[in-house]
């Protein structure tokens, strides 16, 4: 007799909760009031004060431009974002419009994050080509800049010891760069002359040291059929990048964990060579001026390689406002926006008519290397659904490969693991 | 007569009845809210996470998921990293829980002596458990650099012979590192219970031991260990259960490495779920864990049952 009222107000209880948890909105990320339709945009600028005030300059000229539509931007520290929106997505809480990491594009289309972008012909004629998210022959997103890698190097520093400045058509060859390296090293005034950035975690790993497997010839997955990354990921040629790379910490020619700030420790003169993004430019130049000398990586064999492709605005395929959110990026492609975020973050401005009015980077501009070196070398990360596992997969193996691991070992775990994975989803096919 | 006391007696036993029937249904109306909240996140979100584990769900997926039956389980149990993840865990449980328990009572009987400074003190083995373990890692990070203080410290208490070495990257000395400072972290917690169970051994009984003439550690041994039989059980099963599940030191100092020798099961199955999208592999990581933690808090549980 006393159980059952017990009994009863639990199931009562439980019974209130779960009702609680079932209803829910099945539109995201726009709302009508009055008229005034209020879309959200997410950016992964949190943190990042100087390219979220370009993001909200350019929602503020939207909001004010017309009376139809108002945007509301949010933004998320970039570490957590990734994890914000596959969270989002799951909850069926996706925002309008989002930036997304370029390599992840195909994957968030593949799950039905994103929609193609309908704009009309020609619209993206001026783009760079490493800046469209262009999945299955549709565009999904398109970025307002891109970035470039590149060896950083002092002019005075490379004198001192004789070594050949390279240039974009004559780059140092891999043996010409162990032998400088080597150099610097036996001068003495370096602890570690070369600074590789090995402190950076997450999608800087594929983002960094890829382009550099690449042009030993091996890859991250097989191009022509992204189905296997067998032979490319644990072939000869992506051995002897191993082997290169651990052969610079057993060398003592770099960290296996660097300084937290590749760019403040170069700057504060503890490294001579670092391979850092095009970002770091600005500060570079601040303190070093005309000595600083921006270096194309070294050719070991397949050609120099940098890294392609960074942030892009996209459209979520669940938005209850699909025209607001395409007028907004119509607004957000102008010209003028493209050289703000390039006069703001010093990047490449991702729209030939762009870079001919941004200083830096027209022909004879001080940045003009990079927007060059972009153009000739660059190479985008594999664009396939399975991008994030091949990330976390490769982001594991370089960690174990600087850390003296059995290099041939690892790139075979890796390379089965992925191949596993893609298997498992039915190759990721559309 | 007869009839009227009867009828006193059913009366007062029903309203007996009913004053327990509302004590009852008062009590369940002020547990409910945390029963409900148990039960909607804890219980229910536990129990699809084991169903999951027989599928192939995937974190980010127009498919959807599969039963797969075993399948997980077959490919966790041939695993490396399971079995590294694992093994790790054990590592870090084996020492943590005796050299943390230990190190608490020795700081808790210190503290309990009745001198000066005692809160001080009290307040400083503290302060490290209220701090978030997150900010903890990043400080110990720096502090375990090569060029970082510890290395510095080495090297000048030994006067510049030993340069100590990169302690979170070396692959022998990455978990002990991480081991030091998880202890230093929350020894304080269990020394506040230690002490609270020291305070509640009956003062007179000191007083007899040391009218007997008891050495001190005469009187540790047969007054004060016994004295704290049920503190002990506490301590170990909390310290127990917090070292298995490890995780945030390791993802912000570590991330599992160098070469897998700082992994955890926690970790990996948060690594798999939500780096890797393998839902349903994560969740088989999840239910292996749970037995096992299952199974070593119940021998505990056990081996330190109250022997009546």
């Amino acid at each position: 007799m006393s159980r059952t009222p017990k009994l009863v107000a639990l199931v009562a209880a439980a019974a209130l909760g779960l009702t609680g948890c079932s209803s829910g909105s099945s539109d995201s990320g726009a709302r009508n009031e009055g008229g005034v339709t209020t879309l959200e945009l997410w950016t992964h600028n949190g943190g990042n004060p100087t390219e979220l005030a370009v993001n909200k300059k350019v929602v503020d000229a939207f909001n004010a431009s017309q009376s139809k539509y108002k945007v509301k931007l949010q933004s998320f520290p970039q570490t957590s974002y990734n994890d914000a929106v596959t969270a989002a997505a799951a909850a069926k809480k996706l925002p309008c419009v989002m930036d997304i990491d370029g390599p992840n594009v195909p994957n968030w289309a593949w799950a039905g994050y994103l929609q193609p972008l309908e704009m009309p012909d020609g619209f993206f004629d001026k783009q760079l080509p490493s800046t469209l998210g262009t999945v299955d022959g549709k565009v999904y997103s398109f970025g307002h800049y891109d970035v470039a890698m590149s060896l950083v190097a002092r002019k005075s520093v490379l004198a001192q010891y004789g070594i050949r400045i390279p240039t974009l058509d004559q780059p140092w060859t891999g043996d010409e760069f162990d032998a400088a390296v080597a150099k610097i090293k036996v001068g003495g005034k370096f602890a570690f002359p070369l600074d590789m950035g090995t402190a950076g975690t997450g999608e800087w790993i594929p983002y960094a040291y890829s382009p550099l497997l690449q042009s030993f010839g091996g890859d991250l997955v097989n191009r022509e059929t992204y189905q296997t990354a067998t032979d490319v990921l644990n072939g000869p040629d992506a051995l002897k990048w191993a082997t290169w790379f651990r052969g610079l910490i057993t060398k003592g020619y770099a960290q296996q964990k660097s300084g937290k700030d590749s760019t403040v420790d170069f700057v504060n003169g503890k490294s001579a060579i670092m391979w850092n993004g095009s970002w770091a430019a600005d500060a570079v130049t601040k303190k070093f001026g005309a000595d600083v000398v921006f270096l194309p990586p070294p050719d070991f064999g397949k050609g120099p390689k940098i890294g392609g492709a960074s942030w892009q605005w996209g459209m979520s395929s669940s938005c209850a406002a699909k025209d607001g959110a395409l007028e907004y990026l119509k607004f957000s492609a102008k010209p003028e926006y493209y050289v703000a975020y390039a006069n703001a973050l010093g990047l490449i401005p991702a729209n030939t008519d762009a870079a001919a009015k941004v200083p830096n980077f027209a022909p004879g501009g001080k940045y003009r290397f990079f927007l060059d070196l972009s153009q000739k070398d660059s190479v985008v990360r594999p664009v396939t659904p399975a991008y994030p596992y091949i990330s976390s997969t490769f982001q594991k193996a370089v960690s174990d490969i600087l850390a003296g691991g059995d290099a041939q070992k690892i790139l075979d775990k890796a390379a089965a693991d992925i191949d596993n994975n893609i298997k498992s989803n039915g190759n990721y096919e559309f | 007569m007869y009839a009227t006391a009867t009828s006193q007696l059913v009366v007062r036993r029903v309203r007996a009845r009913t004053a327990r029937s509302r004590e009852t249904l008062i009590g369940v109306a002020m547990a409910s809210p945390a029963v409900v909240l148990l039960l909607v996140f804890f219980l229910v979100p536990v129990l699809l996470a084991f169903g999951l584990a027989f599928t192939n769900a995937r974190l980010i997926s127009p498919r959807p998921a599969r039963f797969v039956g075993v399948d997980n389980f077959v490919t966790l149990f041939g695993d490396s990293l399971f079995w590294a993840s694992l093994r790790n865990t054990a590592y870090f449980a084996v020492v943590v829980v005796p050299v943390q328990a230990g190190l608490a009572l020795i700081l808790a009987l210190l503290v309990n002596a009745k001198v000066r400074g005692t809160n001080f003190f009290r307040t400083v083995y503290f302060a490290p458990v209220v701090t978030s373990m997150v900010v903890i890692s990043l400080l110990w990070r720096f502090i375990y650099q090569p060029d970082g203080l510890l290395n510095h410290l080495l090297s000048a208490v030994s006067f510049g012979h030993w340069q100590g070495t990169d302690w979170l990257n070396n692959p022998d000395t990455a978990m002990p590192a991480i081991m030091v400072m998880s202890i230093w972290q929350a020894v304080g917690f269990h020394m506040i219970v230690w002490l609270a169970g020291l305070q509640t051994i009956p003062r007179d009984l000191y007083e007899a031991a040391a009218l007997d003439g008891a050495s001190g550690w005469k009187t540790f041994a047969n007054i004060t260990w016994p004295g704290l039989r049920a503190t002990r059980t506490f301590i170990l099963i909390t310290i127990t259960i917090a070292a298995l599940s490890l995780f945030t030191q390791i993802s912000v100092m570590t991330q599992g490495g160098p070469l897998d020798r700082t992994t955890t099961v926690v970790f990996m199955a948060v690594r798999t779920g939500y780096e890797q999208q393998s839902t349903g592999y994560a969740a088989a990581v999840s239910l292996v864990f749970f037995v096992l933690v299952l199974t070593v808090s119940g021998v505990q549980r056990f081996l330190t049952r109250d022997k009546d």
